[in-house]
Order: structure tokens, then sequence, then C-alpha cells
């Protein structure tokens, strides 16, 4: 099993280089001179242009360039946003609570709803039940997420009053981050409804982000249940005599827990990416809509750095999910 | 003797695979239709063509024409609805339903042309992996690592800010972001059928790499391309009008649904029906291709047949 992480882990090494030359490239590859998009000054002199062509290092052979930037992106230092100047890295950092706050009660709430109607399905295999709740989930598979989020903004935010349209939290309140997590701020500061507020904010975004995952899980609970239900330990276990809850709640439902726990983590990139819709649909202030401002703003430095960091994120967490995968999964662990 | 017996098995095999490809697509038929919801997917998914092929004998109206004294005219069966607008029109006068009829246009042709694009590059790059390993195995599959790191609609987006935002580039761009599937799929495939008897066999005869690729080994993997091949087309839709929705696909006027979206938002409070409409058009499009993805999948995958 050592083998298979220690080989697992050798392969990150090229992605992560090719992630690099990608996320390197990106400037350069974009139409017009990289001066010109790098400066974002119109009209410059011939000596400016210089100046300004050994400030970025662009004076340098292309391998020497690539070099440097990988070297300083290890270091951290992803350069300054052409619009804000501040760092890129910092930037991140403070939105980047945001989108994990997002993510994770997505991921909660996909994984409960999920797996409860999986076994459910599965349980009732055939039945209306089962046919009720997989059509569901095919419809929450095929939905376009960001008409999703207007429809739910158009019937709960402006319909019918119960929860905001857009933010993290009620603008009445004011405090200073401590964890980035707003859920957690709002305790922390003491402020009477602040949690509420904050609850309130999180409830569509949360359903939206989350409605793909759910979709996800549930046929993928349904399907390893199934295969589960039909093995021999399962009957062993129900001609004992065990209550029907014990025999599906836990003697089938451990074992089919590794493929939906897979599932679950191989989400991450499906949750980032639904998140640059989410995000922007509720403005909410994470990466993902920090990204398509600065699409918008052709703030491409920050396109770049970004770029970086959420390929390094979604290829970390694949990673630790094949290597959770070997530990609890018997047929790898013994090989 | 031995040309005999070779113009024997010859003849017999052209006699046989007529008669076994009936029998095959039979079988797939019959595995098929008994799933009801491939059945209505497959059914609605043809109706959509027969819509997108024939938009301009079946829309009342031009998609592009405004008809200014009827802006935001809501759908007919509402107050101050107008039978002449059956969908309503726009905030520029245009009847929704022609624009919701010649979108299917848009996003079929989308659907199309980025598979083709991405499954005729995935699987030849998945061949040559699984075919001739090494090296070139070694490149390839580290490449679409790489393109498999980044979420599909963020490569997406930023190939689109390379090459300009517009339908075509778009259309590129995300079969970019699907192909490495396919690749993956044609090698894992692939890699399993090279060391089979036949190929072998095919190989001692003296068939050239090509046709050892193409012709012996290639039919055999076809299942799980297909399979792949309807997940992408709604997935192509999808992002296509997720890009369209971000500005950076199809750019207006076309009646694309995502861009319709777009175009639509700030008009989410006044006026339900132009946002709800693209919306639904796009949700019953990717609806019933993978409800027949899904039948596909039951018809084509042996391990399911079995039970």
């Amino acid at each position: 099993m050592l083998k298979y992480i220690l080989n697992r882990l050798l392969l990150v090494i090229p992605t992560f280089i090719g992630i690099s030359i990608l996320s390197f490239s990106f400037i350069r590859l974009l139409p017009g001179d990289p001066v010109d998009v790098l400066a974002g000054e119109r009209s410059m002199s011939a000596a400016r242009r210089l100046e300004l062509l050994h400030v970025f290092g662009l004076d340098q052979p292309i391998w020497k360039q690539y070099l440097d930037y990988l070297w300083r992106a290890l270091h951290g230092d992803l350069g300054t946003s052409l619009t804000t100047a501040h760092s890129i890295t910092g930037e991140f950092l403070t939105l980047f609570p945001a989108t994990v706050e997002l993510s994770i009660c997505a991921t909660i709430f996909a994984t409960i709803i999920g797996v409860f109607f999986g076994i459910l399905a599965a349980t009732h295999r055939g039945g209306w039940l089962d046919q009720l709740t997989m059509g569901t989930a095919l419809v929450g598979y095929s939905m376009p997420i960001f008409w999703w989020g207007l429809l739910l903004i158009i019937l709960f935010a402006a319909g019918l009053h119960w929860v905001p349209v857009s933010g993290r939290i009620n603008l009445d309140f004011y405090f200073k981050p401590v964890t980035g997590f707003m859920l957690i701020d709002s305790v922390l500061s003491g402020q009477k409804g602040a949690f509420v507020s904050a609850v309130q904010h999180l409830i569509l975004p949360t359903i939206v982000l989350g409605t793909i995952p759910l979709a996800v899980i549930a046929r993928q609970t349904r399907s390893a249940m199934l295969e589960v239900l039909g093995e021999d330990y399962v009957r062993t276990a129900r001609s004992k005599g065990l209550s029907n809850f014990r025999v599906t709640g836990i003697h089938a439902f451990r074992n089919a827990l590794i493929p939906v726990v897979t599932t679950i983590g191989l989400q991450v990139g499906t949750l980032l990416a639904g998140a640059i819709l989410t995000e922007t649909i509720f403005s909410w202030p994470g990466i993902g809509k920090w990204m398509i401002d600065a699409i918008g703003h052709r703030d491409y430095t920050v396109v770049q750095g970004g770029l970086l960091l959420i390929a390094v994120i979604v290829m970390s967490v694949n990673l630790l999910v094949d290597v959770l995968y070997a530990l609890i999964n018997p047929r790898i662990r013994t090989r | 003797m031995a040309d005999e017996s070779s113009a024997d098995l010859e003849g017999a095999s052209v006699a046989v695979p007529r008669d076994a490809r009936l029998q095959v697509l039979g079988e797939f038929w019959h595995y098929f239709s008994q799933n009801r919801g491939a059945v209505i997917g497959l059914v609605v998914f043809c109706l959509l063509i027969v819509m997108a092929l024939f938009a301009p004998l079946i829309a009342p109206h031009s998609p592009d024409e405004q008809y200014r004294d009827f802006l935001l005219n809501p759908p007919a069966w509402e107050d101050g609805g107008n039978w002449r607008f059956p969908f309503g029109t726009d905030a520029v006068g245009r009847d929704m339903l022609s624009r919701l009829i010649f979108g299917a246009r848009f996003s079929l042709a989308i659907g199309f042309i980025v598979v083709s694009l991405a499954l005729s590059s995935g699987v030849l790059l998945g061949l040559l992996a699984g075919y001739f390993r090494g090296i070139v195995d070694v490149v390839i599959m580290r490449v679409m690592d790489v393109i498999l790191a980044f979420p599909s609609l963020l490569l997406a987006l930023v190939l689109v800010a390379i090459l300009g935002p517009g339908l075509v580039n778009a259309m590129i761009a995300i079969a970019v972001v699907l192909q490495p599937h396919f690749a993956r799929l044609t090698r894992a495939a692939v890699m399993g059928e090279k060391s089979r008897e036949y190929v072998i066999s095919a190989r001692v005869a003296g068939a050239s790499h090509l046709r050892l690729m193409l012709v012996t080994i290639l039919p055999n993997c076809l299942a799980p391309l297909i399979v792949q091949a309807t997940l992408s087309f709604s997935n192509a839709i999808l992002e296509a009008a997720a890009l369209g929705f971000l500005g950076m696909g199809a750019q207006p006027p076309t009646p694309e649904w995502g861009t319709m979206l777009a175009e639509a938002r700030e008009f989410i409070l006044r006026a339900w029906w132009v946002v709800t409409l693209p919306g639904l058009a796009i949700l019953i499009t990717v609806l019933a291709i993978n409800l027949m993805g899904d039948g596909l999948r039951d018809a084509l995958d042996p391990k399911l047949k079995r039970s």
C-alpha cells in the first residue's frame, strides 16, 4: 500500500508542473502584448515600455521567466492585482473562507439528504418511492444551477421574503473577521441576531450549490446499496433475525460507504465550478466571484494566480481522497 | 490448404456480421425500450431535433424582430397576455416562443459539435496512449491530468478569455475540457482489449498498427464511449449555457438559452417568464439526454444486463 501511496504522490509532481506551466502561459497567450496586459496603461512611450519589460522580467529568456514564476509561486508570491494592487495570495486568503464555508454547508446538505434518499430508494427498489427519488435526482443532476438559483430567488427571496437575496450577512451587523467563517464569527461577535442572519444568507446558496452533488450522491448511494444488499452476509444478517434497520443501516450501509465517500470527495471540482456560478448569482464574496470579476475587469494577474491556487486545491483534495480510499479499502490496503 | 481455410473463414465472417449485427441491435433495443424514462428521453430529444431543424417553419415570428409596442408582454394565459405572443415577449419586444425554438438549434449544435470534437481527439489520444504505452502514454495522460485538475467551467472560462468571447470559442473550450474523459476511457478499454487473443491473432496475421488500433480494437471499446458521449452532450449544453450566462459564450442578440437568461436577469422581479422559460428549455433538453444516457448505459453495460 505504501507503494501505491508513494506512486500516487509522485504523480502530483508532473501534474503540478503542468498546472504551473498553464497558469504561467496564460498571460502570454492572451491576445496583445504581455506588457500591455500587465501594465494596463494605454499609450506608453518606447522608453516606458522597455522599462516595464525589464520590471516584469519579460526581457529574460522564456525558461528563466518560468523558473522565476515557479520559484516565487512556491514561496507564496503570485504578484499583485492589476485593479487593487493588493497581493493576490492575500486577497485569495481573505476570500477563500467564504467559499469553504459555502462548500462545506453544501456538502453536508448534499450528503445527509443524498444518502438518506439513496438508501430509501435502494430499499424500495422498483417501487414508486424509488422511481420518484431517482427521477428527482436526475432532474437535479440535469439542473442548470444558475437558473435554479434565480428561480429560488424569485420564489423565496423576492416573492415570500423568507430569506435575503444576496450577500453573507445583513449589513446592520459589522464585526472584524476572526476565522473568516461567518457562522463562527457571528457567534464570536456576540451581536444579537447576527448568527441567524448569517444562517438565513446561507440557505439558498447552500441549496443551489448542493443540488448537483446531492443528486450524484443519491444515485451513487442507491447503486452501492443495491450491490451490497444482494451479498450473502446481508442475507445472513437478515436470517439471523436482525431488524430491518440494523441490516440496512449498519451491516449494508457500512459496506456501501466506500464508493459513497469517494464520490463525495470527487465532488470538490464540481463544487468549485458550481461556486463560480452560485457566488455570482448570490453576490457571495468568495473566490468564484473573485475569478469572474477578475475576468470581467481583465485583471489577468488575478486570473493567473487564482487559476494556479484553485487547481492546486483540487489536485490536493483528489490526492487526499485517493490516499484515504487506499486506507479504507482493504483490497488496495493489502496490495 | 491454408489459403482455402482462410477463404472459408473470411466468407463466414462476412456472412455472420449482418445477422449478428441485427441481433445485437435487436437485443440493444430490447433492453433500451424496457427503460421507460429512456424512451421518453428519446422521444423528447427527437422532437427537439425536429424543432431545431424546422425552426423557421414552426416559429411564429423571427427571433430577432422587435415589436416595440409589446415590451415584456406576459404569456397569453396571464393578465394582459396576447395570443400573438404565446410565451410573451422580452425586454425589447421579441417573441419568447420563437427565440426559444431557435435556441434549440444552438444548444443541439453545441452538443453535437463539442461531442464530435472531444470524442475524436479524446479517442485518438486514448488509443495512442493505451496502444503504445511507455513515454507516449505518460505524456498524454499527464496532460489529461492537468486538464482535469481545473474545475471544468473555470478552465473553459479562461480558455474563452484567451480566445475571445463567442460561441465558436466557447465550443472549442468546452471540447478541450471534456476531452480527457474520452481519452481515459479509451485508454483503459484499449489496455483491456490489447492482450486479448483476437488482437494478438490479428497482429500475427500482419495487421498494421493503424489497422489494429482503429479496425480491430476500437469497435470493441465503443460501449463506454457511447455512454460518455451522451453524458458529455448534456454537459456541453449546460456549460455552454453557463458561459453564455456569464457573458463569455454566445453574444446577444443570439437566441442561445444561456445568453437569453443573462439578458433577462435584471427583469427577474418584473417578468418571471423571461427568466423561467429559457432555463426550463435547458433543463428539459438536458434531462431528456440524461434519461437516454441512463437507458443506454443499462442496455450497453453487460454487468447490469445479466442481473
